[in-house]
């Protein structure tokens, strides 16, 4: 009953923020650039997300996520661009047609590089992001360097929040289930995991499988959001990012992921102001998030120390990284 | 064109960009093997290495040998420090943390370099000599020095690693930093040294890399340094012979398939990366260890 009561709160204050933001955008509060904003953050908490599933749940390194990204764009707009349908038909298509390559492609790589563990398949995967970008920079179909131009603006504000809260659900069931259990359990302890009776090879290709296709979902929105792609956009730094997010989130915690998506986001934008020295403050507030972590400075804590806990009934909650040791 | 002299000349350029891969990838290799930290900053250490230097020649007019010697030691400095703010309060947190951290140095020098110098790239003072013919074969002497000078650290880091104290209290933690502080080893002290000597050697991999390609931009080091630690992996993280090894190896390959291959098949040089990507992954694969690394089982 209470978990009834919380889903309903979840869901009515999703629906609330909806109406909130749509009510903004048809009255023009928030104009076209912010809606744009807005619909960059939503892409980027769909790729945080799925690379949770793997760096945070699973507690592998991935660091050519942005590939399994760039394989569901292209594909995706490759569909829109030559399938003659209407819209409401032939970009759902679009959508799980590069989220399936994606999928697809990640269990390629998944099969043989999930054999090897930690900092090198960290560097394995890095190695395979990279192949898939220099191959669709030579191939002809994706128009090498130039990248493509002209894929249909489909991403509008409405589709992408619908399409975030369906993955993010998705995501948020997996991992409460028997499935997202066993994949916790191989991060905690691979070899007992085995023992157990579980067949830990299947479960992190599965992973593996289920992050890159929710990437190809991501990278679908972001080609119908930005209508022009190259290859360079998905480079071995934009993995990082969405590493940078899944980290500062406290890996393995969705809701962590989600809040460091969007601060991030908004930070980027915030920061964008001071034009050149964006980089220099965005890396310094990043150097110093981390020790702060480190050393478990949190905004709780800091708020105490000034006496301003209690005014604020602040409720900070410690997060608490089960990430691998050593 | 006889085929047997553009190999060999590849070779000898793979060699060439090898050493200087190689300079790169100790670095790695020895901040990893006490830290276990992939310290993504190193690349850009590299670059401030060529920067620092290229302000000695232009600025105070100061000849390579001093500019490069004090271009080195003030690249030690700043990875000791680099370390001390960046990377010690993170060591007991998990690995993840402590990437992250080196990705932000690695954002806050390329971004401070990009504001103090500009973005665009500024022609590097090379020495203008002569190159060598033999036969037909044609060497440069930036290209002896560079394979000159490399080699002859290499073999100083080994000896320094196999005979002095420092060097053995180094092996000590890099084998178990515990035992080796129980033993009486500062540990502290050992990866500030460690970070010393890498950073040193990547600057001087910035000014050979420079020299090379006689120009220098804020993010030169982005590309040599993920190549230089692909490098690292590819001859056995952590182990200095290994990087060496994977360093020449690296570079070798690299010229061959820009330089060689591309006499038969026209496009090998876009390919080029993406070849020596899959060579990556088939080492691992085979090797998970690296090529000269030694498979550890786990245990229970």
């Amino acid at each position: 009953m209470k978990n009834k009561n919380k889903s309903l709160i979840i869901l009515g204050s999703l629906l609330l923020t909806y109406l909130f933001l749509m009510i903004g955008l048809s009255l023009g509060m928030i104009n076209s650039y912010f809606s744009g904003v807005i619909v960059a953050i939503l892409i980027n908490v769909i790729m945080a997300s799925s690379l949770t599933l793997v760096t945070g749940y699973l507690g592998e390194l991935v660091l050519g996520h942005a590939g399994f990204m760039a394989v569901g764009a292209y594909t995706s707009a490759l569909i829109t661009m030559n399938l003659d349908l209407s819209a409401a038909l032939e970009f759902p298509i679009a959508l799980l047609c590069g989220g399936a390559f994606a999928a697809f492609i990640g269990i390629l790589i998944g099969i043989p590089a999930l054999r090897l563990r930690g900092d090198y398949l960290g560097i394995i995967t890095l190695g395979f992001g990279e192949i898939i970008r220099i191959v669709l920079n030579n191939l002809k179909v994706t128009n090498g360097a130039k990248g493509l131009s002209g894929i249909p603006s489909y991403s509008n504000f409405t589709v992408t929040f619908f399409v975030t809260i369906v993955i993010v659900t998705a995501f948020y069931l997996l991992i409460k289930s028997r499935h997202g259990r066993a994949i916790i359990a191989i991060r905690e302890n691979e070899i007992a995991t085995d023992c157990v009776g579980i067949c830990t090879f299947y479960y992190k290709t599965f992973a593996f499988a289920i992050a890159a296709f929710f990437a190809g979902i991501g990278g679908g929105l972001y080609a119908h959001y930005l209508q022009v792609l190259s290859p360079s956009s998905f480079g071995f730094l934009n993995s990082i990012e969405y590493l940078i997010i899944v980290v500062l989130g406290g890996m393995g915690s969705l809701s962590g992921t989600i809040i460091a998506a969007i601060v991030l986001g908004v930070l980027n934008e915030v920061l964008r102001a001071f034009s050149e020295y964006r980089m220099l403050i965005y890396s310094l507030v990043l150097i110093s998030m981390m020790v702060c972590k480190a050393k478990g400075i949190t905004v709780g804590l800091i708020l105490d120390k000034l006496g301003l806990k209690n005014k604020l009934k602040f409720r900070g909650k410690q997060n608490i990284s089960i990430g691998k040791e050593g | 064109m006889d085929y047997g002299i553009l190999l060999m000349q590849q070779i000898l350029n793979g060699l060439h960009i090898g050493s200087i891969y190689a300079l790169i990838a100790l670095g790695y290799t020895m901040v990893y093997g006490i830290v276990k930290l992939i310290n993504f900053a190193h690349g850009d250490i590299m670059m401030v290495g060529a920067y620092i230097a290229f302000m000695m020649i232009t600025a105070f007019n100061l000849p390579l040998p001093i500019a490069i010697i004090i271009s080195m030691a003030s690249c030690a400095l700043i990875g000791m420090g680099i370390e001390k703010v960046a990377y010690k309060p993170l060591r007991n947190a998990p690995r993840m943390w402590a990437l992250i951290t080196a990705i932000g140095v690695s954002f806050f020098l390329e971004t401070l370099f990009t504001i103090l110098f500009g973005a665009s790239s500024k022609p590097f003072p090379t020495l203008s000599l002569a190159p060598i013919q033999i036969g037909a074969l044609q060497i440069s002497q930036i290209m002896m020095i560079s394979i000159g000078l490399s080699v002859f650290l290499m073999i100083a880091l080994e000896l320094f690693i196999k005979e002095t104290k420092l060097g053995k209290a180094m092996r000590a933690a890099s084998e178990d930093a515990k035992a080796a502080a129980l033993m009486g080893i500062s540990v502290n002290k050992t990866i500030s040294i460690a970070f010393a000597i890498g950073s040193a050697l990547g600057a001087i991999g910035g000014i050979l890399f420079a020299m090379a390609y006689p120009q220098i931009k804020p993010l030169m080091g982005v590309m040599p340094g993920l190549k230089a630690f692909i490098a690292a992996v590819l001859g056995g993280i952590g182990i200095l012979p290994g990087a060496m090894l994977g360093g020449f190896l690296l570079g070798i390959i690299e010229s061959i398939t820009k330089g060689f291959l591309s006499a038969f098949w026209p496009d090998a040089s876009l390919w080029a990366d993406a070849i020596l990507f899959l060579i990556l992954i088939l080492v691992l694969l085979l090797k998970p260890a690296g090529i000269l690394g030694k498979n550890v089982r786990e245990k229970v």
